[in-house]
């Protein structure tokens, strides 16, 4: 251990506060929550990891981030090193240590959380990471690697595709990203909020890829612009990282009345076309006064934070389930609730009201209770008999889920799908054609930026494998 | 970044635009559609894919400015650029061997009608083209088109070229002779001008094809913002259309759908104060 403090000093200190900003003012503007640690607030809480032999907090990471070693290395103001081990293991540690649900993760683990608090081990990412960031020039810069003459191909630029260029790129071979949407990052960008996720911090990421070679081509719709086919022809190797990208439709009355967005739509006006957010934007949005948003995920949380800070005087959370069951991340409920999102618990919407006009007038919903367990281990909601009733809304946002985007695997007959349109593939990514592999949401449905990301860096070291072995 | 070739004006406020796109040009077919974007911040923009040449690797658009962003694009010149264009989006045309169909263009419909002319012109069908316009500066590719087509009807609504009225007027009058009722009907332009020719070719029987224009954003089917309602249920237009069954399609929903950022576009018209120095007389 690098600095001197006994275990019971150690024990002593007290979990840190992430600094926030005032949630009256954060709810009306766009700008990044949470405010990150000072340097000495970090230091102080890097000392209260006691180190682990057994490491459990890295068995809670999907990519196994080797915490307990740039943790040490911060507590000793060793920056560059902590910097060091941490993007060595993770190729986005500034998006993960903001994004992440460490709470469900490493720091369920965290011995520390046994008898007190776990070490805010995503504080000391991001402060790392975004440490690293402002002092890039007191890092030394990766020497960039003897090219193997063997070409990949990446589809889709969201955090799989990102860290799968990167690995490969540093491995040598020539990555070439291609990208539908006309900038980068996937749901980084068009999905997670800027309150959540500055953008500049996904621009710093893509340009250290550039730096290594990586070519990223935008507007390029693989199964459309160019086929996997196509891809197999002109590359040794294919890694498809085309998300999740598909609406799932409410399927009420109503659905398609004025001022009745899909959580997609809402976010990517805001999010990717600045509507709403930036003055100067000429993309359009229907703000609402009273705004609707039926689902309880990380997607619900941004669409209804973000409908408040497009001026909203009524936000609210419609779920089916109770606050317990709701799958957002418990920081994000929080925020919410600060920011004076109203939650709506045990409540199933059954219809969209219209005006004569065509706009959106109210929501017609039902009360639940929660009954027996269903498969998923979670209490089924039923019904409440004649609870029926009426709230004024002018916007509803469905934010309920979303499925595989079928526009790249419907043109490729011989990927192998399960029954969700899902790509299959084995542990490694490799789907059912040789040099095709797969990772991210397009494999897993809806799931999370770090194991899209573990699913880049697994698919890039089984590419490499193959393309050593094809050499 | 995509170079902008050439860029004539057709009719007014209807230009006709050559673009490099390498890619797209030898893969796109009659009925797709390209979504572009001027510069960092504007918008996407859906536009057909009006022609194309593979062997130099470009494309053609037909643009009709209406609004804050069709104008921006048609002020490119050539050898300016355009920051994005992708596709080729959306379904192609689905050919049959039909023995006569007829083809209705109304206003900038008229130009998207032309890829859909140019790939029957190649089967069998005998085809009949109708085309409509305000008065003959807004009828456009009359000559392109008669060249395709076994016939070519002209209406003006003000008759100053063809025939006065609507040209589903025209319509009738083919559908009422036994000899040149068409089997197949496709018609692009206005919802209305679409609606009203479905009207008329469904006590018929006649298969109809309208190609529809909801508001898009990524045109991949992410979004589901450009949903339209066929036979009951939400269709994709970017990605299950934008072709549909014209006597299954919600016109009335689409109508509607249409006008919902109208207050803000014109807002936006205003605040660039462009709206006088382009519509109503032709700009040269
Ligand atoms: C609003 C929202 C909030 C979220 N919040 C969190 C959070 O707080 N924490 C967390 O861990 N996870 C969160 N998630 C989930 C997380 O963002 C996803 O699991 C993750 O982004 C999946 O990464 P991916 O690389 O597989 O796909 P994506 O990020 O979806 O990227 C796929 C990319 O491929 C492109 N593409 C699609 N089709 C094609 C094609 N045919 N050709 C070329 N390119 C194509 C897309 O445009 C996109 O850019 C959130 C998701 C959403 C929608
Ligand atoms: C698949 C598809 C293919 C298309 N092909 C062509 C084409 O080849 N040539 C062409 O000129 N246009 C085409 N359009 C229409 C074109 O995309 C719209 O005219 C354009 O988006 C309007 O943008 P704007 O910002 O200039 O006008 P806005 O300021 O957005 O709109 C001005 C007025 O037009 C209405 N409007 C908005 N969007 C549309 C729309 N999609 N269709 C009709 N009216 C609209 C608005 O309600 C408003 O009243 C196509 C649309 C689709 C969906
Ligand atoms: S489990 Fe907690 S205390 Fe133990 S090494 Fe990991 S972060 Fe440190
Ligand atoms: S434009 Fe987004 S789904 Fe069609």
């Amino acid at each position: 251990m690098c600095n001197n403090l006994t275990a019971k000093e150690r024990l002593a200190i007290d979990r840190v506060h992430m600094p926030e900003l005032d949630a009256e003012l954060r709810s009306r503007n766009f700008e990044e929550v949470n405010q990150g640690l000072a340097r000495e607030e970090a230091v102080r809480e890097a000392q209260r990891c006691i180190q682990c032999k057994t490491r459990p907090c890295v068995e809670g990471c999907p990519v196994g981030v080797s915490i307990p070693e740039f943790i040490d290395a911060l507590a000793a103001e060793k920056l560059p090193k902590a910097a060091r081990i941490l993007q060595g293991d993770n190729a986005l540690p500034a998006v993960c240590g903001r994004v992440c649900p460490q709470e469900s993760q490493c720091e369920a683990r965290c011995v520390r959380g046994v008898k007190g608090e776990a070490v805010a081990i995503g504080y000391l990412e991001r402060f790392v990471a975004d440490w690293a960031m402002t002092n890039a020039d007191k890092l030394r810069s990766e020497p960039l690697p003897t090219g193997t003459g063997k070409k990949v191909a990446v589809v889709g630029c969201g955090p799989a595709g990102l860290t799968a260029a990167g690995e490969l790129a540093r491995k040598g071979h020539t990555v070439t990203i291609f990208e539908a949407l006309h900038d980068t990052g996937g749901v980084l960008r068009y999905g997670i909020p800027e309150f959540r996720l500055p953008k500049e911090i996904i621009d710093v990421e893509v340009d250290r890829l550039l730096a290594l070679g990586v070519e990223i081509e935008c507007n390029v719709i693989i199964g459309k612009t160019m086929t996997l086919d196509q891809l197999r022809e002109q590359f040794d190797a294919v890694f498809i990282a085309n998300g999740a990208g598909l609406p799932v439709m409410l399927n009420m009355p109503g659905e398609n009345l004025k001022g009745v967005y899909s959580a997609n739509e809402f976010l990517t006006r805001v999010n990717l076309m600045e509507a709403g957010c930036n003055p100067n934007s000429p993309t359009p949005i229907i703000k609402g006064n009273s705004v609707a948003v039926i689902g309880g995920g990380n997607t619900a949380m941004d669409c209804v934070r973000t409908a408040r800070r497009l001026g909203a005087e009524r936000a609210m959370i419609i779920y089916r389930r109770s606050e317990a069951e709701m799958p957002a991340r418990i920081e994000e409920i929080r925020h919410a609730k600060e920011e004076g999102v109203e939650f709506v618990m045990l409540t199933a919407p059954l219809e969209i009201i219209g005006d004569d006009k065509g706009w959106t007038a109210a929501l017609s919903c039902e009360k639940m209770e929660l009954g027996q367990s269903d498969e998923s281990g979670r209490r089924k909601p039923v019904p409440v008999a004649n609870s029926r009733y009426e709230v004024p809304v002018d916007v509803v946002v469905n934010a309920i889920g979303t499925r595989s985007n079928p526009l790249l695997t419907a043109t490729a007959p011989d990927l192998a799908l399960n029954k969700w349109g899902n790509i299959v593939s084995d542990e490694q990514g490799a789907t059912s054609i040789p040099g095709v592999f797969a990772g991210g949401d397009i494999v897993r449905g809806g799931a999370t930026v770090i194991l899209a990301m573990g699913d880049g860096k697994q698919a890039a070291a089984a590419i490499h494998g193959f393309l050593s072995g094809a050499a | 970044m995509f170079e902008v070739i050439s860029n004539d004006i057709l009719a007014p406020n209807l230009h006709r635009m050559v673009i490099r796109a390498p890619r797209i040009a030898p893969v796109r077919r009659p009925g797709q559609f390209v979504i572009v974007r001027v510069g960092r911040g504007d918008e996407r923009i859906p536009l057909t894919i009006g022609d194309a040449d593979p062997a130099v690797g470009t494309i053609t658009l037909f643009i009709q400015a209406i609004g804050a962003s069709t104008r921006k694009i048609v002020a490119i010149p050539a050898g300016g650029s355009i920051l994005d264009v992708a596709g080729p989006l959306g379904k192609p045309t689905h050919l049959a061997n039909w023995k006569r169909v007829a083809c209705i263009g109304g206003g900038v419909g008229t130009a998207v009608l032309f890829p859909l002319v140019k790939a029957l012109a190649a089967t069998e069908s005998q085809i009949t083209t109708i085309i409509g316009g305000r008065s003959s500066q807004y009828v456009i590719l009359a000559d392109e088109l008669a060249a395709l087509s076994e016939t070519l009807l002209i209406t003006t609504e003000d008759g100053s070229l063809g025939r006065k009225g609507f040209v589903t007027a025209e319509l009738s009058e083919l559908i009422a002779d036994p000899l040149r009722t068409p089997d197949a009907v496709f018609a692009i332009g206005p919802v209305p001008m679409m609606r009203a020719i479905a009207e008329l070719t469904r006590p018929h029987g006649i298969e109809t094809i309208v190609s529809l224009n909801p508001i898009m954003i990524d045109g991949t089917g992410m979004c589901g913002g450009c949903r339209v309602v066929v036979d009951g249920e939400s269709k994709f237009a970017c990605v299950d259309g934008p072709e549909f069954d014209g006597h299954l399609v919600d016109f009335a929903g689409l109508s509607d759908r249409l006008t919902t950022y109208r207050d803000q576009e014109a807002a936006l018209c205003h605040a660039a104060n462009e709206c006088k120095l382009t519509t109503g007389v032709a700009h040269v």
